[in-house]
């Protein structure tokens, strides 16, 4: 009920954090402070303007889970981009010496099928992931961000046919399409990230358009109208820049949804061909020797969950950002 | 007799991020079986939670740090949360502000009710909607028994409240609770809804707790009342005491912010300087020292206790208003008599100036679409042939209740609707005819002011920017002339310079307010629509803003549009009146005119039901107000759009609608067959002489 939601204390006139009344020249207020005196005697005038952003961050930083999974994307990150700096592998020249070796001292995870060093591997493969996650979400996103405020804000005939559209490319099983695209076009990085963002788009398209739809009824996106703007400040410089934490939050799970598409892809044998390579591709490779009466484990787990952290990571940092986000809308 | 309710020392405290709010500081109260005691006070002061604390309702966060609550001679604070369980809703009932988020939308009225009774008294399904459909039947609820099955937004929102109250009364408790029972309510709904709540209470017995910062609302309604501020209560007596002896400068300057008395001699309203203290750490001394105009040293370093001369009547000050103060006002209230009459006759002396607005015949119909294909089953006439003008100089008033058009007018003339039909000319100009480059000028000369003004201040802009705004889109001036208008600006507006590096969140509802009318200042506009601008600030807050208002008015010659549902202040602020209701304009003359000689019916009827801050005049009220419930707009009734509430009402009345006829030289036109004042040309009247209410 909203009855129980504390109100914010004291919220005519709050003093702790706002900006000090200059008192009005009344007539008779000789016994009276003067707005100096009245905020030293018990208020707080903040010394810096806090940003909406400075408010999320803190909240965001509450949630001891979101930084522990902050620093564990920050260590992924740095692990594949890095590691290989430190932990110098051959990762192009096949050895067949070496193939299926044992965790050794020259090894750390032992070596797959065709005798490249599996830590090594992983690494290489870890920045695929990663580059082609990132890259996805952010095209994506942008894409997605745009053709969902365009039609939210315009409305009418063109918002039903452009979410039309939308709804149309939601229906289409992505699987079959990717595989099928990825059958005729020779599939290499650039060609994964258009082919996964052109699916995941349509979801962010959604998304921001009822955002917009909430937003555009706001009464300072109509203040743009009276004071003579145009539709394109209002979608531009209010809209969107209000909608920035949903979009941030959708991000965020795009990266992480990427990232398993790839990997999935990956599995199927239908994303980056070698020596390229995901951690996905890693799993398809180790997955003939599951029923293998010795155990290679390190062709199977380390990618595993290499995976699994990386998208949990991401995953509870988005939840944190719309907590943060959100949040911040509860405590008006 | 022993209280039903003692409150010793209450201290509620709320933990939050930042620290402790001491919400109530030390409160005592008592409360007598059959008596409604009213609790007053502005935002922040604690009257709420002082409620929400008899409840045991505290949100995340709050407990009873000391003190303790008392019912019937049973300790009820720190009972657990199981016990308390059993109490409320049995022997305590509250109803809160807003009916709608109150009553949950997934459940019909009778099954809520229902399951009020069905938790404290062993009753089967059946026997509880019986006790459902009586209750409902008890707070005047039209044809109980049918209405149970349907949800809460089939309601309105009188009826809705209705519904709360019944949940309320279900198991006939000793004591009520209404925080703010008619806020959210109209005028006339709200009289209702406050006559139904004191019937109660004698039908039943019942104490009443009445929360509010209306002091209309307490004049009329309390037998005692509590004035909080900042945590604390400053004086405690019986109303007609309060209001005739204010002893606490709070309570005295409260009075004194009030636009009821100021509307006849326009004076400024004494506006409280400074801000309610920070409640997280709350000063050591007189908690309104700062910002009191009789405050001495002392005040400034000890704390009043709440005592009192005589038996009854107690308050904290250590130099409370006495009589040399009383004295000095009532020689100025004389005064201001002769000034009345003064300015009584400047007014009708003022030459009117030219038409800066004109609206003629003004028609808005929204469509109200239905099934699969959306088509069009009808529509929802919110402005139907709407004529007024506004003269240079002057503000409109435009006063009516909720649903009567008035919001939507003021959007059709900035520009934010489409007229269905009918003319708006701006100094001559057809709004309709121009477009393009000439259309955008034009839009300079009229600016809006809305009514929220946290919505309508982009949350992610710093103040400047959202300043600089209007003169960037119309492309005026270099970036340094920009920045220097809006320092200007903010100057005339009362906030200082700083506040351009500000975020809107870190400003008070008051200085947002500020801040959107200085927004619509920076165009240098014409006229300025504004809707509703004080409606939602306290009444401290809402005097600053007022006198800002008229004192900018006289200084940059603006023309005002002033549109409220609060009675008390558009008479103060306005020049000319329009009344609305359903989509007509039913009244509008010189302000002084509608207001102490109405001609329509409903007008008498809005000034009848709006609280006045004078429990004599409450009293003294006998007249019925306005009765019954607001028809549809989407199918209004025919002819006079009032007659189904219309004690006048005859049977030409639903046939033929009556049109705008003069009663006074000075532009004071009303609509109606019987209207209660003699019109200038009396042959076209169907009554020969002004009618007098049965």
């Amino acid at each position: 009920m909203s009855m129980i939601i504390p109100p914010p204390p004291p919220s005519e006139g709050s003093p702790s954090t706002g900006v000090a009344e200059p008192a009005p020249a009344e007539p008779g207020s000789g016994g009276a402070l003067t707005a100096v005196e009245a905020e030293e005697l018990g208020l707080t005038p903040t010394a810096k303007p806090r940003s909406l952003l400075r408010r999320g961050w803190e909240v965001f930083a509450e949630n001891k889970l979101a930084l522990a999974s902050l620093g564990l994307v920050l260590a992924i990150v740095g692990f594949c981009f890095i590691g290989p700096l430190i932990y110098r592998t051959d990762q192009t020249h096949t050895n067949l010496a070496n193939v299926l070796c044992h965790p050794s001292a020259s090894h750390l995870l032992g070596c797959d099928n065709v005798g490249y060093d599996l830590l090594g591997r992983l690494m290489l493969a870890g920045q695929t992931s990663i580059e082609v996650g990132v890259a996805a979400a952010v095209v994506s996103v942008l894409f997605g961000t745009i053709y969902g405020a365009l039609a939210g804000f315009i409305g009418g005939p063109l918002d039903t046919v452009m979410m039309r559209l939308v709804d149309a490319g939601l229906s289409i099983p992505y699987i079959t399409v990717l595989i099928i695209l990825s059958v005729i076009f020779h599939p290499n990085k650039g060609v994964i990230i258009f082919v996964i963002a052109a699916f995941y788009w349509l979801g962010v398209a959604r998304l921001v358009r009822g955002e917009t739809l909430t937003l555009r009824t706001r009464e300072y996106v109509q203040a743009v109208k009276v004071i003579g703007g145009r539709r394109s400040r209002a979608i531009l410089r209010h809209i969107v820049p209000n909608a920035i934490g949903t979009i941030i939050v959708q991000g965020t799970f795009a990266i992480a949804d990427s990232i398993l598409i790839l990997a999935g892809l990956g599995f199927l044998g239908l994303g980056v061909q070698p020596p390229t390579t995901d951690w996905g591709s890693i799993l398809s490779g180790g997955l003939q020797y599951l029923q293998s009466s010795q155990s290679y484990w390190w062709l199977i787990y380390p990618a595993g969950i290499a995976i699994i952290l990386t998208c949990i990571a991401f995953n509870f940092i988005g939840d944190a950002l719309r907590d943060a986000f959100e949040t911040r809308l509860q405590r008006r | 007799m022993a209280p039903l309710l003692e409150i010793e020392d209450l201290r509620t405290y709320i933990e939050l991020r930042e620290g402790t709010v001491h919400a109530v500081d030390g409160v005592s109260l008592y409360l007598e079986p059959g008596e409604t005691l009213g609790i007053v006070g502005e935002s922040g002061s604690g009257k709420t939670m002082t409620a929400l604390s008899i409840m045991g309702l505290l949100p995340v966060g709050g407990h009873i740090a000391d003190g303790s609550i008392h019912l019937d001679g049973r300790k009820i604070s720190g009972l657990s949360d199981e016990h308390m369980r059993t109490i409320r809703g049995d022997e305590i009932g509250m109803i809160f502000q807003d009916p709608l988020t109150s009553l949950n939308p997934t459940m019909t009225v009778g099954k809520q009710i229902a399951e009020a009774v069905r938790l404290h008294r062993d009753v089967s399904r059946e026997q509880a909607m019986d006790r459902a459909a009586e209750v409902l039947g008890l707070v005047g609820m039209p044809r109980p028994k049918e209405r149970l099955n349907e949800y809460p937004h089939q309601f309105s929102g009188g009826m809705r409240q209705r519904v709360m109250i019944a949940m309320a009364l279900a198991c006939e408790p000793k004591l009520l609770i209404a925080d703010e029972p008619t806020t959210a309510l109209d005028v006339t709904i709200q009289k209702q809804i406050l006559e139904l709540i004191d019937d109660l209470r004698k039908r039943l017995g019942m104490s009443v707790i009445l929360v509010t910062h209306d002091l209309g609302v307490i004049a009329g309604r309390a037998d005692r009342v509590a004035v909080m501020y900042a945590g604390k209560i400053v004086e405690t007596t019986a109303t007609a005491t309060l209001f005739a002896n204010p002893r606490h400068p709070y309570t005295e300057a409260l009075f004194q912010a009030l636009p009821d008395k100021a509307a006849e001699t326009r004076e400024r309203l004494y506006s409280i300087p400074g801000a309610p203290p920070d409640l997280i750490h709350p000063p050591k001394a007189c908690r309104f020292a700062p910002r009191c105009r009789y405050a001495q040293d002392h005040c400034r370093e000890e704390e009043p206790r709440l005592l009192g001369e005589t038996v009854g009547h107690t308050f904290a000050c250590f130099y409370p208003v006495g009589e040399t103060e009383r004295g000095e006002r009532r020689a100025a209230a004389a005064a201001a008599t002769a000034a009345r009459a003064e300015v009584a006759a400047e007014q009708f002396a003022k030459v009117p100036g030219e038409v800066v607005l004109a609206t003629k015949d003004l028609v808005k119909d929204f469509p109200v679409t239905s099934g699969i294909l959306q088509r069009r089953v009808g529509s929802v006439s919110a402005v139907a042939g709407v004529s007024f003008d506004i003269r240079r100089g002057e503000t409109f008033g435009l006063v009516g209740e909720s649903g009567c058009g008035k919001t939507t007018i003021g959007r059709l003339i900035v520009g934010l609707e489409k007229a269905t039909a009918g003319k708006i000319s701006f100094g001559g100009v057809d709004l309709a005819k121009v477009s393009g480059r000439e259309y955008r000028h034009l839009r300079r000369k009229i600016q809006y002011m809305f009514q929220d003004s946290y919505a309508s201040l982009d949350p992610r802009m710093r103040a400047g920017t959202i300043l600089r705004e209007p003169l960037v889109v119309q492309r005026i001036g270099s970036h340094k002339e920009q920045e220097r208008s809006v320092a200007e600006m903010l100057d005339h507006v009362g906030l200082p310079g700083s506040a351009m590096e500000r975020y809107p969140h870190e400003f008070s509802g008051g200085q947002r307010q500020r801040l959107g009318f200085a927004r619509a200042l920076m165009l240098r506009p014409e006229l300025i629509v504004a809707d509703e601008p004080v409606s939602a600030l306290d009444v401290s807050i809402q005097a600053q803003v007022l006198n800002l208002m008229s004192g900018l008015q006289r200084e940059l010659g603006l023309t005002y549009m002033f549109i409220s549902h609060d009675l008390a202040v558009v008479r103060y602020l306005s020049d000319h009146i329009g009344v609305m209701y359903l989509g007509k304009l039913v009244e509008v003359g010189p302000a002084e005119e509608v207001y102490l000689q109405p001609a329509h019916p409903y007008t008498r009827g809005l000034i009848d039901s709006a609280p006045v801050a004078d429990p004599a005049a409450e009293k003294a009220k006998v007249r019925a107000g306005v009765t019954g419930e607001l028809p549809s707009a989407i199918s209004p009734p025919s002819g006079c759009r009032f007659r189904t509430r219309c004690p006048l009402a005859q049977e030409i009345c639903a046939e033929v609608e009556p049109p705008l006829r003069p009663f006074s030289e000075q532009r004071h036109m009303a609509a109606c067959h019987f209207p209660l004042e003699v019109p200038l040309s009396p042959e076209t009247s169907y009554a020969a002489e002004p009618v007098t209410e049965p």
